[in-house]
């Protein structure tokens, strides 16, 4: 049995601000990952991130990376690698697999960070290899250095397929085509710019209808939409591909907040089903906290700020006040309204606040 | 189609060393640490597995240990994460048929 102040699952950014910040409030720390290398989906992000000074702008995600792990090594957080966190066992304590060996870990908080899956796509076709999520094909180009496809069809305008489409252009591979259901490209146009210059085709009104191939991917058939995104007969379209990406979201892994009895609820914008959790990103449970892509998909710095907030509310509840705790929860709250702050934030926003809205009702 | 060595603009990948495995019986080259489903398709291979019932073939799908649609079979051991299983020298890979055979060793 291992006793600890703080239980953080998940080392993507949300849990690594956690770490950080209770750590560096004194609160002995745990943290826990399922993969052999801390850092999240950070690593496979080679753009720079936009925002302030403050919000790592100019700097790429693996940089950031780097930076958070550095900080969490220096405040001397514990940190547990190839590590699954199974589930809360009847005494309370939380059942985590290290080294093919369960060990039970007794924690005051526990911090969920465990982020989010990527959403798929069911059409003729989809299960042959070939077909694969824009984060499959962005892992092992950016991190591994192995191109997953060399021709392909790229589904979705939003952020993700359009940075993943641009990364793998860099790294050698030609996007035939990239298709968007709806009438309009739904990422930031900056993104789009970069590889509409390039002269890849992108089809608005238009979605993936079809996988052909023996055996393999090599064929695909796309399609005009009508307004209720029913493909239009007689507009079908074979593109010769060897790779269809699909870049259509993502929605929060939400299994170990459910097994510890986190209340849920439903936001679309914010990737569908996710916990209840009040503005210190405490869940209806109190001694558990939700952050990060968990807690609604956003993106990196979100998650980071999220994380933050978290672990400085964990470690106060913990009795690790500091001087200026209080304070440092409200610039982080004030952080997380400008993230959200533009224009193409406002759902996520208004999600956010109903999310928010009941998980103030419960510490009422 | 491994780009060290290649011009990234951004990236650099470390230098790996080369080691030999096996993908049902043929001998193959790989990078040491890479996944296997990364040396898997380096060698031009995308499908990993065949279903259960129809037999249909699967290959890499969410790429970081999630789906479990890439499974295969490594030195005897079924349903090991290819996508993110680390190479090394040596090992004995297969194809996976079906869910993988009941009282197989597993570590």
């Amino acid at each position: 049995m291992r006793v600890t102040d703080l239980l953080v699952v998940g080392a993507g950014p949300a849990g690594l601000g956690a770490a950080i910040e209770a750590a560096r409030l004194g609160a002995k720390v745990l943290l826990v990952d399922e993969n052999l290398k801390a850092g999240g989906q950070l690593y496979k992000q080679i753009h720079k991130f936009f925002g302030s000074g403050a919000h790592y702008a100019g700097t790429r995600g693996f940089q950031i990376a780097d930076i958070l792990l550095g900080q969490a090594e220096e405040l001397g957080v514990e940190t547990w690698l190839d590590t699954r966190a199974l589930g809360l066992l009847d005494d309370g304590t939380v059942a985590v697999l290290r080294k093919g060996k369960v060990e039970p870990v007794k924690a005051g908080k526990i911090i969920l960070a465990t982020g989010a899956k990527e959403n798929a796509l069911a059409f003729p076709g989809w299960t042959l290899p070939g077909v694969m999520t824009a984060g499959a094909a962005q892992t092992f180009s950016n991190v591994h250095g192995t191109l997953a496809g060399k021709r392909i069809l790229m589904v979705g305008s939003g952020n993700v397929g359009l940075i993943v489409s641009y990364q793998l252009m860099q790294a050698g591979a030609e996007i035939c085509a990239l298709v968007e259901a709806a009438p309009q490209i739904t990422g930031y146009l900056v993104h789009a710019g970069k590889i509409q210059r390039a002269g890849v085709p992108v089809y608005t009104g238009h979605t993936v209808v079809e996988a052909r191939g023996t055996g393999e991917v090599e064929e695909a058939v796309i399609a005009q939409v009508d307004e209720r995104f029913q493909p239009i007969p007689g507009t079908e379209r074979a593109l010769a591909v060897d790779t269809i990406l699909l870049a259509v979201g993502l929605n929060p892994r939400t299994e170990l907040a459910a097994m510890f009895r986190c209340q849920t609820t439903y936001e679309g914008a914010l990737g569908g089903i996710l916990p209840v959790h009040d503005g210190w990103m405490r869940s209806t449970n109190p001694d558990i906290y939700v952050c990060g892509d968990l807690a609604g998909v956003e993106e990196a710095n979100t998650a980071l700020e999220e994380g933050r907030l978290a672990g400085v509310h964990a470690a106060c509840a913990l009795g690790y006040h500091g001087e200026q705790a209080q304070e440092k929860m409200n610039a982080l709250r004030e952080s997380l309204r400008s993230l959200r702050g533009g224009a193409h934030a406002l759902r996520r926003l208004s999600g956010k606040e109903r999310v928010i809205e009941k998980g103030e009702s419960a510490y009422v | 189609m491994y780009l060290s060595g290649r011009e990234h603009p951004i990236v650099d990948y470390p230098e790996r060393k080369q080691v030999r495995f096996t993908f049902d019986g043929t001998q193959l080259m790989g990078l040491e640490g890479q996944p296997i489903a990364a040396a898997l398709v380096d060698n031009g291979i995308r499908a990993f597995r065949h279903t259960h019932k129809t037999g249909q073939p699967r290959g890499l799908f969410c790429g970081i240990g999630q789906c479990s649609d890439c499974v295969v079979v490594v030195n005897g051991t079924p349903n090991v994460r290819s996508c993110v299983t680390p190479l090394e020298e040596g090992m004995v890979i297969e194809t996976q048929h079906g869910l993988g055979k009941v009282g197989v060793r597993c570590e």
